[in-house]
């Protein structure tokens, strides 16, 4: 195991040297020590190493992930795992807003809560939320999956696409185009799966789906004559 | 981009440690406000039927013990006065009014940054870093001391134009955001009497607090007040005599992080500028809730 202190290392140092295990993994496990709310840390990595960050996590953390398992013991700030490609990146605390931003894929598991914009414009992540999230959580969210154990905040799922999304707690208001759906069995399935990669025990039949209505401007076939 | 940090004691353990614990805060924010920075510190109160002036002149020369005795012998009342680099502090068992209109006829130069009997604010344009050691910030003490660091966005980098804001007696504001609604709202406040010294939109938000409060309403009723009259982008840290609020907008886009401990509750843009406070490893960390306002208050 390989430890990187922050109060010796500059964060340049530490991605770079988590950047060289993309060629080839000499080192599966790292630490990273007094991290102290700095921005920007184990960003854009592509390899399939554990990354253990030991207290508060500023912006962007573990951003465009791939293939890496990123474990912040703190809370995070805005951006964690935006827009993330594979892997897995856990919170043990809160993050701030955006959190999952526009993630293509991978797992990102909060265990505290997340402010505003959690999953927005998320593009195949799945997102798993302990706590509560914020207002206009999953605005534009395109696929993937979101689930959250508590509750939302103002409009959620704002011009939804095809992202499904789970909610066990309370909803503060739903945002354009986005409704409650019926929980069928394969949706139970899907919930089930998810809460069990994050570790979560929570019942899946005890929350509620929620989804496009398909009714906006992009979701009529009469508008595709404009192109 | 601008950065706001906070610090606010709940009991006198670190009273002594005031500014060498808030040094370290503003510079960590020099990232997000590197034009101007500023500060209001709380702590050194004046008795019964005394006022206090932070003021600054343009001349660094300034003659204070001139200004202090002709102001004394206008006033006929005690006045004492030290001085901070170009800031001094005069201390007057005297009226408010009387001591401003007396500086404004006879040293029109010399400039009020704040009016209490708790409040010092100090500012000045450059670097945080430039900032603290020019005015010796380490060795201060106090209950609660607020600033900010400036990237300038609604008005001109200057030093009238950098925070904190103060309007009213004792209060001070300090804003991380832009108002969008502020050159009506200024209007309207001018018509209730609010004087406004400055064009920027953070000195509207000041002002509409020190009226509200002027008109009778506790700290959490104006506050209430603002969440509903102030439209635009803020993450707000306000200070009055014994209390700390921290307030941000619906939409919540001004980061902001608190800290809360024992001995004091702790505010920031980033909590890259919680980490040099003690005992912070266990503090509760949060990040406060769009719409939402948080009040601590000396009983």
């Amino acid at each position: 195991m390989k430890t990187v202190d922050l109060t010796i290392s500059s964060v340049r140092d530490l991605n770079q040297a988590l950047h060289e295990q993309s060629r080839s993994v000499s080192e599966k496990s790292w630490t990273v020590t007094n991290p102290k709310g700095s921005h920007n840390l184990a960003v854009g990595l592509d390899a399939n190493i554990d990354v253990d960050i030991q207290g508060h996590a500023g912006y962007f953390c573990a951003g465009m992930n791939k293939e890496a398992n990123v474990t912040v013991h703190g809370n995070v700030g805005q951006g964690v795992a935006e827009n993330m490609m594979s892997g897995v990146v856990r919170v043990k605390g809160d993050a701030s807003q955006a959190a999952g931003a526009t993630a293509h894929g991978g797992l990102l598991v909060i265990e505290g809560n997340a402010g505003a914009r959690c999953g927005i414009s998320m593009k195949g992540v799945d997102i798993v939320v302990k706590g509560s999230i914020g207002h206009m959580s999953c605005f534009m969210g395109q696929s993937g999956s979101l689930v959250v154990c508590g509750d939302a905040g103002e409009a959620l799922g704002d011009s939804l696409y095809e992202v499904h999304i789970y909610v066990k707690g309370e909803v503060k208001s739903l945002g354009a185009d986005c409704i409650e759906k019926e929980m069928r069995p394969e949706h139970v399935t899907e919930l089930k799966g998810l809460l069990e990669k994050a570790g979560v025990d929570d019942n899946p039949l005890e929350f509620k789906r929620y989804g496009s209505a398909r009714q906006l401007y992009t979701f009529k076939v009469d508008n595709a004559s404009a192109y | 981009m601008c950065g706001i940090v906070g610090l606010y004691l709940k009991n006198d353990k670190y009273k002594d440690k005031l500014g060498e614990l808030f040094e370290p805060m503003l510079v960590a924010m020099t990232d997000r406000g590197p034009d101007s920075a500023g500060f209001a510190v709380y702590g050194d109160e004046v008795g019964e039927g005394w006022i206090k002036l932070t003021v600054r002149h343009v001349d660094e020369a300034c003659n204070w013990a001139e200004i202090s005795d002709t102001l004394s012998s206008k006033l006929n009342c005690t006045v004492t006065w030290t001085n901070n680099n170009d800031v001094a502090v005069l201390k007057i068992n005297g009226a408010e009014k009387a001591a401003r209109d007396c500086l404004a006829e006879l040293y029109p130069d010399v400039l009020i940054l704040s009016a209490g009997t708790s409040i010092e604010i100090l500012k000045e344009v450059g670097l945080p870093e430039k900032i603290v050691s020019k005015y010796n910030v380490r060795n201060m003490v106090g209950t609660h001391i607020i600033g900010h660091t400036r990237m300038a966005t609604e008005s001109a980098v200057t030093m009238a134009g950098s925070h904190p804001f103060s309007t009213g007696s004792d209060l001070c504001l300090v804003h991380n955001g832009s108002l969008s609604n502020h050159n009506r709202l200024r209007e309207n406040l001018k018509r209730e009497g609010i004087v406004f010294e400055t064009e920027n939109d953070s000195e509207v938000a000041a002002g509409y607090l020190a009226w509200r409060l002027q008109q009778g309403d506790t700290l959490k009723e104006a506050l209430e007040s603002g969440l509903k009259d102030l439209d635009g982008f803020f993450t707000f840290t306000i200070g009055t005599r014994d209390g700390f609020a921290v307030m941000r907008d619906p939409i919540a886009c001004k980061p902001a992080v608190l800290a809360e401990t024992e001995d004091y509750v702790a505010m920031a843009s980033e909590y890259q500028a919680l980490t040099t406070l003690p005992d912070i490893e266990h503090a509760k960390v949060w990040e406060p809730d769009a719409a939402t306002f948080y009040i601590w208050e000396r009983k």
